[in-house]
């Protein structure tokens, strides 16, 4: 093997603490598209942040062509010969090609756009110099990006998730310019989830799992299965030897869900169609970025339907499309977001003025005054029945650990005795322990008769938690599989899309 | 650690928790920053700085006659800034309380203009009210295109604050002229049941003070205990956290909109039906933008904002002291009150950030 690129020797980075980045070795060799896999909150971005410079490791070395590098600004990598594209574009719209280009890039605009015509010309990158950014297609614009960067002449070129943003097509036209990037002298680290992207242009794969490295590999020599494996982790859960609580009735019913947001780095939605019953659990797996937040958010009432569009979602039997989230509440539903502070929470406001957001209705209010005494009451209420380790009911959420918030959030939530539950990410953040605890007693309340449906990344927790599970994959729902029926490389395969195509890993 | 850290200069960083001392303390230190501020300022002019600061800031308070003064300017800029702290507690900006000020003294107008025979107790009343019925209506315009077409609220507002003045010239001009005035721009003098009952005997200060503290207390009540304004706090604070609970956006900026044009309506009509007793060009002298600042230094807390009236009220009755006794151009108080928002601006910043120095650019990459 040559003489690596770029070296890491045990890089190291937490916020907090939560560990990002544990004790990376990476070799990144010349002229190679070098792949960075893992799922989301793998650690993936932290670790290209900190070899672009954007945030400096707690601890080990980095060397460049075998000196050592310093990894301390973008400029600095910049100037050593790292240039990276980020996921979202930072381009002025209303400036054109050439323009966004000499922000970065000295020179007058007749060399820079005869720049850029060679460039195109060389690597496939056509994309006219005088055009005004917002007139400009997704997969043009990234072309400006990389266009941008490899006019500073980089060596190394650090692409975040390019393939997300792209239609098939451009992905088509895009490995086409990593190819010719690659013949030309410039080495690649391609940063994804998608598995069958990284066989088709990679030649060295590096896995990370939790922020650790799983894996060094050239995913040519693997297929798919063995790569989700890496990724997702070996100890696959055993499936739950629940009873069957079948025949409940429908408490949220959704189908053939169309929908296509108006900001265009969200995912659409097409032919989405799922039931939960009373006494069920079910799970949406699916890698993040499918699709999840925005179903999340239309089950919710967070976004809602036009009302042509209607009878589309149903909740306890109603058409709830186009209502708005306290509507859907006072249906009895109730949800957990994701995110926590800035939507399950105000990270500015008590504990018990948070109570409010959503419990509002359970007699927290008299007269349209605020009942602070009983507020106070439900809030210690929650904080003793599930653990939230706090200083007390009046201290601000933004002051809790995403751990204990998670728990106050969940509690606050179950509090409300809902007939329908929704909760995105139950255990994202949380202790071991209290993971479980909450796991237990969303299984001890399903098992009282209420419908539950929870969207995970952690295919453990869905099997350990769901009655059957579907899975999101860009914006599309699989079918139902029975949790006990189904072995988690099945649903592996249904995250990664490789199900429908052909290279199919016998079951 | 930043990427756009310099060496030798100080780093702006996020405090963990504001505490409730240094929230006491930024508007203070804000007025005495802009107290010295503009006290360099007299003294480049060549002005006795000393002369100026005992005529602006002390002598409001020295003399029974200028203090009552004071508390007459203090009740409009106490029921608007009220008022519009409310919205912007929401993070609704209306700026065109100016306008909405109008609206209300004109629509007050109405009432002695059209039926300047009429006698009765009710007549102030009514005005009053009907006054903050047109500043809440002027706001509705601005609430509509936010709702409707998401037409930015601080641009609706402010421009249409600049209609209302030429509404206000039309009338002046025009129809509401009055007959026997010389040609000059101002209504008939009102009857004496369309004035507003004096307060204290022998000064200006009338019962619209009684109403901007009944306000005050209205806006404190709402704000910290009723379910409403927690309703349109969140929404200040965190957006997607009210949408999350299913609080209408749209209600909030209407309801946010509503309050200030109708508490700086009702400001209006007690202007024409207190110390003018007619319909002028001259109406108001900014108090829908100095309400901003008094709204901003009272930290919008309904509590706070009765003090800062009372410094901003001061100020007007200062400003025009130094005018005579220290030979201040006009646009002194003007500019006291810019720089006094500006220093708050820089005051507030320290309250949710503090320095750090930072000597190396470089981390700790070993």
């Amino acid at each position: 093997m040559t003489a690596p690129l770029l070296s890491l020797r045990g890089i190291s980075k937490s916020y907090g603490q939560i560990h990002a980045n544990r004790d990376i070795d990476l070799d990144v060799a010349p002229r190679s598209i070098h792949a960075i896999l893992g799922e989301n909150g793998a650690g993936k971005s932290t670790l290209m942040k900190l070899i672009y410079g954007v945030e400096q490791p707690d601890a080990g070395t980095a060397s460049w062509k075998g000196e050592p590098l310093a990894l301390a600004s973008p400029a600095d990598a910049r100037r050593k010969g790292i240039g990276m594209v980020f996921q979202h574009f930072s381009l002025f719209e209303t400036l054109t090609v050439v323009e966004n280009v000499r922000l970065v890039v000295p020179g007058s605009k007749s060399v820079l756009a005869q720049g850029i015509r060679k460039l195109g010309r060389d690597f496939g990158l056509e994309v006219d110099p005088l055009a005004h950014v917002h007139a400009l297609s997704v997969g043009e614009r990234q072309r400006v990006e990389i266009i941008r960067c490899l006019m500073t002449r980089p060596q190394l070129l650090i692409l975040d998730e390019p393939t997300s943003v792209l239609p098939p097509q451009s992905v088509d036209k895009l490995f086409e310019t990593l190819r010719r990037l690659r013949d030309g002298g410039v080495s690649i680290l391609f940063i994804s989830h998608k598995l069958e992207e990284i066989r088709a242009v990679c030649d060295r794969a590096t896995i990370l799992r939790g922020g650790c490295i799983t894996g060094h590999v050239d995913p040519r020599d693997h297929d798919a299965h063995d790569l989700a494996r890496m990724m997702i982790g070996r100890d696959m859960p055993q499936p739950m030897p629940a009873l069957a609580h079948s025949g409940g009735e429908k408490r949220l019913e959704i189908v053939g869900l169309d929908h296509r947001p108006d900001d265009p780095f969200a995912v659409a939605l097409s032919d989405v169609s799922l039931t939960v019953r009373a006494g069920e659990i079910l799970g949406i797996a699916g890698i993040s970025g499918n699709g999840q937040s925005e179903l999340a958010a239309l089950i919710s009432g967070e976004t809602v339907l036009p009302r042509d569009k209607s009878e589309r979602i149903f909740m306890m039997g109603r058409d709830v499309g186009a209502i708005d989230a306290a509507a859907r509440r006072r249906l009895d539903f109730a949800f957990v977001p994701e995110e926590r502070l800035g939507r399950g929470a105000v990270p500015e406001m008590s504990l018990v003025l948070n109570s409010l957001l959503t419990a509002h209705p359970s007699g927290l209010l008299k007269r349209g005054l605020v009942d602070t005494a009983r507020a106070k009451a439900f809030t210690e209420d929650c904080i003793r029945q599930y653990d939230v380790r706090t200083p007390g009911s009046e201290t601000e959420a933004g002051a809790l650990s995403g751990g204990n918030l998670q728990k106050y959030i969940v509690g606050r939530e179950i509090m409300l005795s809902p007939k329908l539950l929704f909760v995105a990410q139950p255990t994202w953040g949380v202790d071991i322990g209290a993971a479980s605890a909450i796991r237990r007693r969303l299984v001890a309340l399903r098992n009282e008769g209420m419908a539950i449906l929870v969207i995970s990344e952690e295919l453990e927790e869905l099997f350990e938690l769901c009655d059957s599970i579907q899975v999101i994959h860009q914006g599309r729902l699989s079918p139902p599989l029975v949790t006990r029926d189904t072995r988690p490389e099945e649903i592996g395969r249904y995250m990664i899309g490789a199900h429908s195509t052909a290279e199919k890993v016998p079951a | 650690m930043s990427a756009l850290s310099r060496p030798f200069l100080p780093v702006l960083v996020r405090r963990e928790h504001a505490s409730l001392a240094i929230k006491l303390v930024a508007p203070p230190a804000a007025l005495g920053l802009a107290t010295l501020l503009n006290l360099g300022l007299y003294l480049l002019m060549g002005r006795d700085p000393a002369a100026v600061f005992h005529a602006m800031l002390l002598e409001p308070f020295l003399s029974w006659a200028s203090f009552s003064e004071v508390l007459l300017k203090m009740g409009p800029l106490l029921l608007i800034a009220q008022g519009l702290a409310i919205g912007f507690r929401a993070k609704v900006f209306n700026i065109g309380a100016e306008g909405q000020f109008i609206l209300g003294a004109i629509f007050a107008s109405a009432i002695p203009i059209w039926l300047p025979q009429a006698t009765g107790q009710w007549i102030w009343p009514a005005m009053l009210v009907l006054g903050a019925l047109g500043g809440a209506l002027w706001a509705s315009l601005t609430a509509f295109w936010r709702v409707r077409l998401n037409a930015n609220e601080i641009l609706v507002s402010l421009m249409l604050a600049l209609v209302a003045a030429q509404v206000l010239n039309y009338l002046l001009l025009g129809p509401w002229k009055d007959p026997a005035g010389f040609n000059f721009p101002q209504s008939v003098m009102f009857q004496y049941d369309a004035m507003v009952p004096i307060l204290i005997p022998g000064t200006r200060v009338n019962v619209s003070l009684l109403i901007a503290f009944a306000f005050s207390l209205a806006a404190w009540v709402f704000m910290q205990r009723s379910f409403a304004g927690y309703k349109l706090q969140v929404g200040g604070l965190a957006p997607r956290a009210a949408g999350y609970a299913g609080f209408n956006e749209g209600r909030a900026i209407w309801l946010s909109l509503l309050i200030g044009g109708f508490a700086a309506g009702l400001a209006g009509a007690a202007e024409v039906a207190g110390p003018l007793g007619q319909l002028q060009r001259s109406i108001s002298t900014g108090y829908g933008y100095a309400a901003i600042i008094v709204a901003y230094l009272g930290g919008l807390h309904p509590i706070g904002i009765v003090f800062s009236a009372l410094l901003m009220a001061a100020l007007y009755i200062g400003g025009d002291n130094a005018m005579v006794s220290a030979n201040l151009p006009v646009a002194a108080v003007r500019v006291f009150q810019g720089s006094l928002l500006l220093a708050y601006l820089v005051a507030i910043a320290f309250v949710r950030y503090r320095l750090e120095w930072r000597h190396a650019a470089h981390g700790s990459a070993p």
